[in-house]
C-alpha cells in the first residue's frame, strides 16, 4: 500500500557515512522545530493558551529575513530583522486580541487565532505575492561542506544547531536561575498573587508572548535559506510543533527539546524507509506516546 | 451557560413529567421535521433554479456536518478540531465502495457508515480520555494523519488529483441519483432525518447525561455515569452524521478531493458552530447557511477570502462573544418568551 523500502533504511543504517547525513538532516528539522515548539510551550506554560496562530510568526519571521537580506545584504541583520519583526508582531497580537481571551472557553481562543490564520496568510499573499520564494543562500555559507565519516554536512547546519542550542540553554538557565525567570515561574503558578506584590503581570503576558513568538520568528529566519517561502508555510510547522510538545510534555523546555530531536530523526530516516509515509510516521508515533503516556514524555500531569 | 439555567428549570428529579415532557417534544420535533421536509420539497415547484437547489444541497451536507459538531462541542464540551476527518471519509468511503463494487446506493451508505464507525471507535478511544486543548489538537493530529494517508495512497484515492472519474450511481427503486431533483430530494430526506435523529439524541436522558458531563465531568463520574464511555458514544455519534454530510457531498460533485478531509474543513465546521451558535440546537443549521453565502458573495467579491472571513470571525469572538441564535435567544427570553431553549 505505501511503497515500502526497507532495503534502503537498512542500507543506510550499516554505512556511517549515510547515518551521519541522515542525522544532521534529522537534527536541523528537529532545532528549527524546537525553536518554534520551545515557544508554543512556554506560551501554553505561562499564559494557559495555545496559540494556534504560532506557525503564522514562524512564516513572517522567513519572510521578514527574506526581505532584510535583500535589502542590507547581511545576514545576520536579515536573521536579526526576523526575530525582532515578530516579537513585535507578537506583542501586538497579544497585547490587541489576544489579551480578551484569557479566561475564556478554549472554542474562543481557537477561533480568534483561527481567524488570524487566515488573515495573515492573506496578508503575507498581498505584500509577498502568492507563489514560491527562496532566499538563497548567504554568500559565508557557500563554501565546502564539512565530510564527517563521509557524510555531507553542510556549515550552515553547524549553525543552525549552534543558534538553536544555545537558545535552548539560555532559555533554561534564565528561566531557572535569573529574577525575570522566577517571576515568570511564579505567574504561571499563581498570577493572582503575583499581582498583589505589585508586578505586572500583564507585561509579563506580553513580554512571554512576544518571546515566545520572537522564537518562531528565529526559526522562521533561520529556515529561510535552506526551505522554500510560501504562504502557508506556518501550518505544517505548527502541527509538527504540536506534536512535539504534546510528545515532549506541554509546558516542558527540555521535552521540546527531546520531542523535536526524536520527531527530526524519524522524518530524516523514515524519508528513507517510508518515503511517502513519513509524515504518518509522526503521528503514529505521537499516538504511541499517547496511549503509553497521556501527559507525554516530560509533562507533570494533564491539567 | 444559558443551557445551565434552563437545565434547573427542567425539574430533573421528577421522572415521570420529564418522559411525559420529551415524549410532547417527540411529537413536536416530528411535526417540525415532516413541515420542513415537506416545503423543501416543494421548493423546486415554484423556484426552479438549479443555483438554488445547488446551495440546499450543500447546506445539507455541511449542515449536518456542523450540527452533529455541535453534539460534541455544544452538548458535550469536546472541541474536536478533527471532526472534519469524518466529512472525508465518508466522501471517500462511499465514492470508493460505489466506484470499485458497484453496490445499490442504500447498501454502500451502510458500509461507509459502518466503516466510520469503527474508524471513529479507534480514534475516539485514543482521544476521549484527553481533555480540553489535548483533545482538540490530537483529533486534528489524527485529521492531518488520514488527509496525509488520502494523499499518499495514490493508488487507492488518486492521491492530491482526488477520486476522479465520477460515482456511478445505479437506479434504486425508481431513485436516480443521476437526476437533479432526486439528488435533492435525497439530500433534503437525509438533512431532515438526520436532524431529527440528533434532536433526539439530545433531548434524550443521554443527551442530558452529555450537557452534565459539559458542565461538571467531575460530578458525572461520582454519580456512576461512565464518563469516558458517554463520550466515546457520542464521538462515534457524532462521526456517523459528520459521513452521511460527506456521502451527501459526494453525490453532489461526483467525486471526493483532499480538501474534504484537510483541517480546513473542521476549521469551518467550528466558525459554523460560533457564527449561529452552540446553545440552540438549529444554531449551526443557520450558521451553515450564513457561512455558505458569505462564502459565495467574498469569493466573487475579492480574492482575499482569508482576510474577510477571519475579520468577521473575529467580530463574533471578540465583539459579540457568541453566536447569531444565542442572540436571538437572549433577545426573546428578555421579551418573556422562554426562547425554546434546550
Amino acid at each position: 500500500m505505501f511503497s515500502l523500502d526497507l532495503d534502503a533504511l537498512t542500507g543506510c543504517l550499516v554505512s556511517p557515512a549515510c547515518v551521519v547525513t541522515q542525522t544532521t538532516s534529522g537534527l536541523i528539522i528537529g532545532m528549527l522545530l524546537f525553536l518554534v515548539a520551545v515557544g508554543l510551550t512556554l506560551i501554553f506554560g505561562v499564559l494557559k493558551v495555545v496559540n494556534f496562530s504560532h506557525g503564522a510568526f514562524y512564516m513572517f519571521g522567513a519572510y521578514f529575513a527574506m526581505t532584510s537580506y535583500q535589502l542590507t545584504g547581511s545576514f545576520t541583520l536579515a536573521v536579526l530583522c526576523g526575530a525582532a519583526g515578530t516579537a513585535v508582531l507578537g506583542l501586538i497580537f497579544e497585547r490587541v486580541f489576544m489579551s480578551q481571551v484569557y479566561g475564556a472557553n478554549v472554542l474562543m481562543q481557537l477561533l480568534v487565532c483561527y481567524a488570524f490564520v487566515l488573515i495573515f496568510d492573506d496578508v503575507v499573499r498581498m505584500v509577498w505575492g502568492p507563489e514560491f520564494k527562496s532566499m538563497g543562500m548567504p554568500a559565508a555559507f557557500q563554501v565546502m561542506p564539512l565530510f564527517i565519516a563521509g557524510g555531507v554536512v553542510p556549515p550552515y547546519y553547524l549553525l543552525l544547531i549552534g543558534v538553536a542550542l544555545a537558545a535552548a540553554i539560555v532559555l533554561g538557565l534564565g528561566l531557572a536561575r535569573s529574577r525575570i525567570g522566577k517571576v515568570i515561574r511564579a505567574a504561571a503558578h499563581n498570577p493572582a498573587m503575583v499581582s498583589a506584590l505589585g508586578i505586572n503581570t500583564g507585561l509579563i503576558y506580553g513580554g512571554v508572548f512576544a518571546l515566545g513568538c520572537m522564537l518562531a520568528g528565529l526559526a522562521g529566519a533561520l529556515a529561510a535559506p535552506v526551505r522554500s517561502l510560501t504562504p502557508g508555510m506556518g501550518f505544517a510547522v505548527l502541527i509538527e510543533s504540536f506534536i512535539v510538545t504534546v510528545i515532549g510534555g506541554m509546558g516542558s523546555i527540555l521535552g521540546a527539546l527531546i520531542g523535536a530531536l526524536l520527531l527530526g530523526l524519524i522524518r530524516s530516516f523514515g524519508s528513507l524507509g517510508f518515503p511517502l509515509f513519513t509524515e504518518g510516521l509522526m503521528y503514529l508515533f505521537m499516538v504511541i506516546v499517547l496511549v503509553a503516556r497521556p501527559a507525554g514524555l516530560f509533562g507533570k500531569e494533564i491539567a | 451557560m444559558s443551557e445551565l439555567q434552563a437545565g434547573q428549570s427542567a425539574e430533573p428529579l421528577s421522572v415521570p413529567r420529564a418522559q411525559q415532557r420529551s415524549q410532547r417534544f417527540w411529537y413536536r420535533d416530528l411535526l417540525v421535521a415532516l413541515a420542513a421536509f415537506v416545503l423543501l420539497a416543494i421548493l423546486p415547484l415554484f423556484f426552479g433554479s438549479k443555483a438554488l437547489l445547488d446551495f440546499v444541497i450543500r447546506c445539507s451536507a455541511f449542515g449536518l456536518f456542523a450540527t452533529s459538531l455541535n453534539l460534541l462541542v455544544g452538548y458535550t464540551g469536546m472541541i474536536s478540531f478533527g471532526h472534519g476527518m469524518f466529512f472525508g471519509l465518508g466522501a471517500y468511503g462511499f465514492g470508493l465502495i460505489m466506484q470499485k463494487t458497484g453496490v445499490p446506493v442504500p447498501v454502500a451508505f451502510l458500509a461507509t457508515l459502518a466503516i466510520t464507525a469503527v474508524v471513529a471507535t479507534v480514534i475516539g478511544a485514543i482521544c476521549v480520555r484527553l481533555k480540553e486543548i489535548y483533545f482538540a489538537f490530537v483529533t486534528l493530529a489524527f485529521q492531518m494523519l488520514i488527509h496525509s494517508t488520502i494523499l499518499s495512497w495514490v493508488s487507492l484515492t488518486g492521491g492530491d488529483q482526488g477520486l476522479r472519474g465520477g460515482i456511478p450511481r445505479p437506479v434504486f427503486l425508481g431513485l436516480d441519483l443521476s437526476n437533479h431533483i432526486h439528488l435533492y430530494i435525497t439530500s433534503c430526506a437525509l438533512l431532515v432525518i438526520g436532524l431529527l435523529a440528533m434532536r433526539q439524541i439530545t433531548q434524550s436522558p443521554f443527551g442530558y447525561t452529555l450537557r452534565m458531563i459539559r458542565d461538571n465531568a467531575g460530578r458525572a463520574s461520582f454519580i456512576g455515569i461512565d464518563v469516558w464511555r458517554a463520550k466515546l458514544t457520542i464521538f462515534v455519534l457524532a462521526a456517523l452524521f459528520a459521513t452521511t454530510g460527506g456521502v451527501v457531498m459526494s453525490l453532489f460533485v461526483s467525486g471526493a478531493y483532499p480538501e474534504f478531509a484537510y483541517w480546513t474543513i473542521s476549521g469551518e465546521g467550528i466558525f459554523i458552530n460560533m457564527l449561529g451558535g452552540i446553545s440552540t440546537f438549529l444554531g449551526p443549521m443557520v450558521g451553515t447557511v450564513l457561512l455558505l453565502i458569505l462564502n459565495d458573495t467574498v469569493t466573487r467579491l475579492t480574492e482575499y477570502y482569508g482576510i474577510v472571513l477571519g475579520i468577521v470571525i473575529l467580530f463574533f469572538a471578540i465583539g459579540l462573544r457568541k453566536g447569531l441564535m444565542d442572540f436571538v435567544v437572549e433577545w426573546y427570553a428578555q421579551r418573556g418568551g422562554n426562547g425554546g431553549r434546550d
